[in-house]
C-alpha cells in the first residue's frame, strides 16, 4: 500500500501541534525558538507532499526559501537571546517582559 | 513496503518531536530535534525529493542546529527552573489548544478524502537538481533575489547585535572613549 496524501498531510499536522505546544508551555527562550524550527519543518513537509503528488516543482522551491528564512532567524534570533542573557544573565521568556534590554 | 517506512520514519518524527518537548535540558531537546530533521529528511527522499533532504541535512541538522548547540553550551545553560505557580495554567491551555488544532486538521482531511491524488510513481525529474535550477533563476527570480536580500539584511543584524558596546551591548564603553 502506498502511502497517501492525506498521510503526510496529516503527519505534518501533528508536527505543527507539537511545535505550537511547545511554544505555550515552553519557558526557555532557546526551547521556544527550537519549537518555532519544529514548526517551519512541518510545514515544509506539506509543501514537498504537495510537489511530490501534483508533481509541481513550485513547493520545493518555496521549502528552500523557507529554510533560507530559517537560516536567517537562526543567526539574528541567537544574536538576540546572546544580548538578553548578557543584559540579565537569564533565558527566562517571564524575565524578558518589557521590550527594553 | 513504503507505507512501512512511512510509519517507521513518523513515527521516529513524532516521537522525537514530544521527546523535545517533554525534556527539560536545552541540549537535550536539539538532540532530538537533530532526529526529527534526520527522519523529515528520510521522508522527503520518499517523496522524490533528493535535493531538499541533502540540504535539509546539510543546512537544518548541520548548520542551524551546530549554531542552537553552540549557543547553549556558550550559556551553559541548566536545567529549566520548576515553573511559578503563575504559569500554571498554560500546560491545559496549551493541551486544549492542540486538540482544538488536531481536530480542525481531522475534521479537513476526512472531509476531503474523496478527493484523491494518485502519486505517480512514474520517472520524473521533478525534485532533482536540474529541474529546480532553471525554475529558480527564471519564474522565480525575484523571491530568490529577496531571499539574498534577506541573508544580507540577518549578517548586518547579527553582527550589529552581537558586537559588544554595540546597540545592544554596554553603552558605557563607548561613552568612555
Amino acid at each position: 500500500m502506498e502511502p497517501q496524501l492525506s498521510w503526510y498531510l496529516a503527519l505534518s499536522a501533528v508536527l505543527f501541534t507539537i511545535g505550537v505546544t511547545g511554544v505555550i508551555i515552553k519557558r526557555n527562550i532557546i526551547s521556544m525558538f527550537m519549537c518555532i524550527e519544529l514548526m517551519l519543518n512541518a510545514v515544509n513537509l506539506t509543501f514537498v507532499a504537495f510537489a511530490s503528488f501534483f508533481q509541481d516543482v513550485t513547493g520545493q522551491l518555496f521549502v528552500f526559501i523557507v529554510m533560507t528564512v530559517a537560516a536567517a532567524e537562526a543567526a539574528v534570533g541567537l544574536g538576540i537571546i546572546i544580548a538578553m542573557f548578557r543584559n540579565r544573565e537569564s533565558l527566562d521568556v517571564d524575565d524578558a517582559s518589557i521590550l527594553k534590554l | 513496503m513504503l507505507a512501512l517506512l512511512f510509519i517507521l520514519f513518523g513515527a521516529l518524527a513524532i516521537g522525537c518531536a514530544l521527546a523535545m518537548v517533554a525534556q527539560r535540558n536545552p541540549l537535550y531537546s536539539a538532540i532530538s530535534l537533530i532526529g526529527v530533521f534526520i527522519s523529515l529528511a528520510c521522508l522527503y527522499v520518499m517523496l522524490a525529493a533528493p535535493f531538499i533532504a541533502a540540504v535539509q541535512v546539510i543546512v537544518y541538522a548541520g548548520a542551524i542546529m551546530v549554531l542552537v548547540v553552540f549557543v547553549i553550551m556558550l550559556l551553559n545553560v541548566e536545567q529549566e527552573e520548576r515553573r511559578r505557580t503563575r504559569l500554571r495554567f498554560l500546560v491545559p491551555t496549551a493541551v486544549v489548544l492542540a486538540a482544538i488544532l488536531i481536530a480542525e486538521v481531522a475534521f479537513i482531511l476526512v472531509s476531503v478524502q474523496e478527493f484523491r491524488v494518485s502519486p505517480s510513481g512514474a520517472v520524473s525529474d521533478i525534485g532533482l537538481t536540474h529541474s529546480i535550477g532553471p525554475a529558480l533563476f527564471t519564474r522565480y527570480l525575484l523571491p530568490f533575489e529577496i531571499t539574498s536580500i534577506l541573508l544580507l539584511m540577518a549578517i548586518v543584524g547579527a553582527i550589529t547585535l552581537a558586537r559588544r558596546g554595540g546597540l545592544l551591548g554596554t553603552r558605557s564603553t563607548d561613552s568612555q572613549k
